[in-house]
């Protein structure tokens, strides 16, 4: 889909006159208008019945200890929830700090150097990996690519770097570094194709004068492309973050399901959406209220750094939305 | 492409040259490594997935024990068309109806907030959605766990991607149709139905399969609103499997038979969700062929 709003304040339209007098019109505009309204009703209640379904956890534990507490024992009822928070953070970075570079040397490579003739095909394969259900990239991670790929490699960080503790073994295979690289593979995608759009929106002009001026094709990117796609980067980055904190099958199967806290990024885990999936369904009442409570702050985390993208990126004139699809 | 760019005739010096080619070859390198991936997921899914694949699988439902052999994702099919199903039902007239208001009446702040807060509703995490179901569904009311809860939770997550697709497609209609038809005497509803929507169509069909092929590849909200099955299981009112979660439980469990279902499953989910997205993008692309783009 093509993004339209290239100018902003261009649309400025006043199409046809209504006849508020006419019944079917009326209802029409009415229809439409309650669908609308729906949409934040829904979010409205979203948020409030989940809350409510919580608050028993928040009750029990307070909500420093329900935060900030380091043991997870159902059968005690004691739910303190920042072992997953922890991880859930630190594999999202993960995935951000692998995922984000390459999306933006694709979008790069795509949007300037690449020739519209391969430019077209390889921007399709890099969709393509939007496609696949996460579901599929949890099997695939559990039996390719963690065995084949992340294993290897983390003997090898282990091995050489384990003395600085981010690396520090033994490595089991399923760890934080798995769940992340996974995460990294999945959001490639959708801030690679964000990137396209806002590098799209550089004018020719100041990229042609740049070259005019003798600049190399870096140069030219570095002088005129960049500097003018910071915001909308900024913007692709937190929305690539929002769906990594979110993230719950691949991170469920790959994170190694470990209560804990690990330095080092080898060793096993747990995150938040993770925690949920795993133990909803042998979880009692109290349990489900506590996983209830991590979803709420889950939905918190993630709507922060969703509205915060947005607006970073609003404030540019720029819309995230087709690209997101 | 090939020719050195160089100032003013002078050659280019060691170093700009030099810092060129690296940023090139990080450009390519980051193209390789990301397709890698999808290289290594086609190459699992038809080895190991095609490889489980058989008649027997497409036709029959999964054994009541996960060791046993044999048997297949009938059950998980039937559960995912239910599902996908009524939330299509659910989400695409009221989607295209909330797109229909924020393009042809709102223009105020109303639907400011509107627009603004279907963004943020495509970025929930899906998780939360199937949380929020429980919630309102199935500890309040005598539902429970059920093929209706996991079409409801579906159906939110193809909400938001219908709304903010179709309005893209509604504003790229041109104006000029809608003053025709108005100054032919036509009401807005009219315009509206009869003039934009078709005006519209491909662009909308092509919003509506990434929803469905979005909402088809969804495990998470149905493990607390579908909760899963081993059953065939024709009904609304009941558990019902779903395709994601029939490969959930596969991968989740130490059994080899199991894996092989879900590798052969993983498969046949990829084909069912790959055939929705090809075909949205070629529809998308004979629309805009035919807007003269």
């Amino acid at each position: 889909m093509t993004n339209s709003s290239g100018e902003p304040g261009a649309q400025v339209r006043r199409p046809i006159v209504d006849r508020p007098r006419r019944r079917g019109d009326r209802v029409f505009r009415r229809v439409a208008l309650i669908s609308a309204a729906v949409v934040l009703l829904l979010l409205a209640i979203m948020i409030v019945s989940t809350t409510i379904a919580s608050l028993p956890v928040w009750r029990s534990q307070g909500f420093i200890g329900f935060l900030l507490g380091m043991r997870w024992v159902p059968n005690k009822g004691i739910f303190g929830a920042f072992p997953f928070i922890y991880g859930t953070v630190v594999t999202a970075l993960i995935g951000v700090l692998v995922g984000v570079p390459i999306s933006v040397l694709i979008a790069l490579y795509i949007s300037e150097v690449a020739t519209p003739k391969v430019a077209g095909p390889v921007s399709y394969l890099i969709d393509l990996l939007a496609a696949i259900p996460s579901v599929v990239y949890a099997l695939w991670g559990i039996f390719v690519f963690v065995p084949y790929v992340v294993k290897p490699v983390s003997d090898a960080l282990a091995r050489y770097l384990g003395w600085t503790g981010i690396f520090e073994g033994p490595v089991f295979g399923l760890s934080y570094l798995s769940t992340g690289l996974v995460l990294s593979i999945m959001i490639v995608p959708i801030v690679s194709a964000i990137c396209r759009e806002v590098f799209a929106t550089v004018p020719a002009g100041e990229k042609e004068a740049a070259l005019a001026l003798g600049a190399t094709r870096w140069e030219m990117i570095r002088l005129a492309v960049l500097p003018r796609s910071r915001a909308g980067i900024v913007g692709a980055v937190m929305l690539g973050l929002g769906r990594a904190l979110g993230e719950t099958i691949a991170a469920a199967l790959l994170i190694g399901s470990q209560v804990g806290i690990h330095l080092s990024v080898v060793q096993p885990g747990y995150t938040m959406a993770a925690v949920i999936a795993n133990q909803f369904q042998e979880a009692d009442a109290a349990q489900i209220s506590a996983l209830l409570g991590i979803g709420v702050v889950l939905f918190f985390i993630t709507i922060v750094v969703n509205v915060l993208a947005r607006i970073v990126v609003a404030r540019t004139g720029g819309t995230l939305v087709s690209a997101d699809l | 492409m090939t020719t050195e760019p160089t100032s003013l005739g002078r050659p280019l010096s060691a170093r700009r040259r030099l810092t060129d080619r690296l940023a090139l070859t990080a450009m390519y390198a980051a193209v390789g490594v990301s397709l890698i991936p999808l290289a290594l997921i086609a190459y699992f899914l038809i080895v190991r997935g095609l490889g489980a694949m058989s008649w027997d699988f497409l036709t029959s439902s999964q054994p009541f024990s996960y060791v046993q052999r044999g048997g297949g994702a009938l059950n998980a099919l039937v559960g995912t068309s239910y599902m996908v199903g009524l939330a299509s039902v659910l989400a695409v007239p009221l989607g295209i109806a909330a797109a229909i208001y924020l393009n042809e009446y709102g223009s105020g702040r109303f639907a400011a907030v509107v627009r603004f807060f279907a963004d943020v509703m495509t970025g929930v995490p899906s998780v939360f959605v199937g949380l929020f179901i429980y919630t309102l569904l199935i500890v309040p009311t005598p539902l429970g766990f059920s093929a209706i809860a996991g079409g409801l939770a579906l159906a939110l997550i193809m909400l938001p991607i219908i709304i903010r697709s179709t309005e893209e497609i509604l504003r790229l209609v041109p104006p000029s149709l809608r003053d025709a038809s108005a100054a032919l005497g036509a009401t807005r509803a009219h315009t509206t139905m009869k003039v934009v929507l078709p005006a519209a169509r491909r662009g909308i069909t092509t919003g509506v399969m990434l929803a469905v092929a979005r909402a088809a590849g969804e495990t998470a909200p149905l493990i607390m609103t579908a909760l899963g099955s081993v059953q065939l299981a024709f009904g609304w009112t009941i558990p019902i499997s779903a395709l994601p979660l029939f490969i959930y439980d596969g991968a989740r469990n130490p059994f080899a038979a199991g894996q092989e279902r879900a590798f052969a499953a993983a498969a046949e989910l990829v084909a069912i969700v790959l055939v929705f997205t090809v075909a949205a993008r070629w529809i998308a692309s004979r629309h805009d062929r035919e807007l003269g783009r």
